[in-house]
């Protein structure tokens, strides 16, 4: 077993992995952050996407041991201090960018990481970063609109390709 | 996926030492290992990451010589080359999607030489060389055939050298399932001559369309391309998404684009 330490959410967190340990089942299992979700555990579906020292990466994709020392920050970090949803959460909420609900942790990490360098993308700059995740249920217009309203810019009102 | 030892050394010289344990192997980004393992398709006895080497990160820049540590990520390859680079910044810039060029980095992708990768195309039109731990390779003897390049058994990756060219594009046909090219071709204009790499087309991996290179040496004009016959398709990969006669075509096309564009 290795023995690890990492910042999750701003906490500092410790625990023991095998070498094969996935961050996400690190994640998910050991620190019980069940907000991150596992889509296809193939590095395809982008359900699974966290911040790993402030880039987007798919956590499925990543073992737990690589990280040590790493800060990390999953759904469960996005919140403001207190309590309210972050302007990207509220942001889908507000456009309705999500329906069932698996792909959004994903989504909102993605998206939140494409703000961080890229105040205002334009609406092919947000298709072309959030290729990595799969929706299902909206078609993705919506989130499209959410990522736009979540950046101040106007939300464009029939998304088009 | 089996469990393993895992190792990240902090020096070149202690993961070539890892690495000679038996069935050791490299770990960079892992996005094209991890699936590979959890098929079990590789099943090493230890993984050795290359990610904690603070020497084979990076990328300097000297006149028109570029110097790209191994390990590093495609994302700082894009964020990095922007102003310097930008047909090779652009070429990072759309490998994958953001999560996997955080964490994919220039060597594991030349050395991994899948026959569809953005990088073996880029390294040999940029009149690349491999530098690994023990020598340098010019990429036009690295990259072998499809998965299979020069490297030695433990040889690492240590950084990748390349020549900015005066004009370069990289025209990419994406196969949108995987996000890999379907095929694609990089140009790039020298002063003493044309280097067209395509990927994603040959059984053999990455080549260099010699014919386009010379037509373009003698007039860098996409119309250049028109008179020359289409490679041969039947030495192309046929599957699902495309036939080798369909490939050899897109060869031509992605060439002329990528001419218009540099
Ligand atoms: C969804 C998805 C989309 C992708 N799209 C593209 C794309 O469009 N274009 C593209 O080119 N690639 C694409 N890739 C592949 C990606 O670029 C990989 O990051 C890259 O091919 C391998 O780099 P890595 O650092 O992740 O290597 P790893 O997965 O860690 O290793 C790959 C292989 O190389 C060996 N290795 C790693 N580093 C070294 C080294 N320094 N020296 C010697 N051997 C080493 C390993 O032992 C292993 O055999 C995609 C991957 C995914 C998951
Ligand atoms: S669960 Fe990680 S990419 Fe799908
Ligand atoms: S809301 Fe259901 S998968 Fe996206």
């Amino acid at each position: 077993m290795i023995k690890i330490e990492m910042t999750v959410n701003g906490r500092p967190v410790s625990g023991e992995v095998e070498g094969r340990t996935l961050l996400v089942d690190f994640i998910r299992q050991t620190l019980l952050l069940t907000g991150t979700h596992v889509g296809c555990d193939t590095t395809q579906c982008g359900a699974c996407t966290i911040h790993l020292d402030g880039e987007p990466v798919k956590s499925c994709s990543v073992l737990a041991a690589e990280c040590a020392g790493a800060r990390i920050t999953t759904i469960e970090g996005m919140a403001n201090a207190d309590g309210s949803l972050s302007s990207m959460q509220q942001a889908f909420q507000d456009y309705h960018g999500l329906q069932c609900g698996f792909c959004t942790p994903g989504m909102v990490m993605a998206a939140t990481a494409l703000l961080e360098e890229n105040p205002t993308p334009s609406e092919a700059e947000i298709r072309h970063h959030l290729e990595g995740n799969i929706c299902r249920c909206t078609g993705y217009h919506n989130i499209v609109k959410a990522v736009q309203a979540a950046s101040g810019q106007d939300v464009t009102p029939v998304a088009a390709e | 996926m089996y469990d393993f030892d895992f190792e990240r050394p902090t020096t070149i010289q202690d993961a070539v030492e890892a690495l000679k344990a038996e069935e050791a192997i490299a770990f960079s980004g892992g996005q094209t290992l991890m699936p590979t393992m959890k098929q079990r398709l590789a099943m090493p006895s230890k993984v050795v990451s290359l990610t904690a080497i603070d020497e084979m990160k990076g990328v300097r820049l000297d006149g028109t010589s570029l110097w790209i540590g191994g390990a590093t990520t495609h994302a700082t390859v894009k964020r990095e080359l922007a102003e310097s680079y930008p047909a090779m910044s652009s070429l990072a810039g759309r490998i994958g999607d953001p999560s996997v060029r955080s964490r994919g980095t220039i060597g594991g992708s030349v050395a991994n030489n899948d026959p569809s990768a953005c990088y073996p195309a880029g390294t040999l039109a940029s009149k690349g060389v491999i530098v690994t731990d023990r020598r340098e390779i010019p990429a036009d003897e690295f990259f072998q055939g499809m998965f299979m390049t020069a490297l030695e058994e433990g040889e690492i990756v240590t950084a990748v050298k390349m020549q900015v060219p005066e004009r370069a594009h990289y025209a990419k046909f994406i196969q949108p399932a995987s996000r890999f090219p379907l095929t694609a071709v990089y140009v790039a204009k020298f002063d003493d001559g044309v280097r067209v790499a395509v990927t994603g087309a040959s059984e053999m991996g990455v080549f260099r369309w010699t014919e386009a290179e010379e037509a373009l040496s003698s007039g860098f004009d996409a119309g250049a391309i028109d008179g020359l016959a289409t490679p041969d398709g039947a030495d192309m990969i046929s599957d699902l998404h495309g036939s080798g006669d369909y490939r050899a075509h897109l060869v031509k096309v992605m060439t002329k684009r990528a001419v218009a564009a540099a």
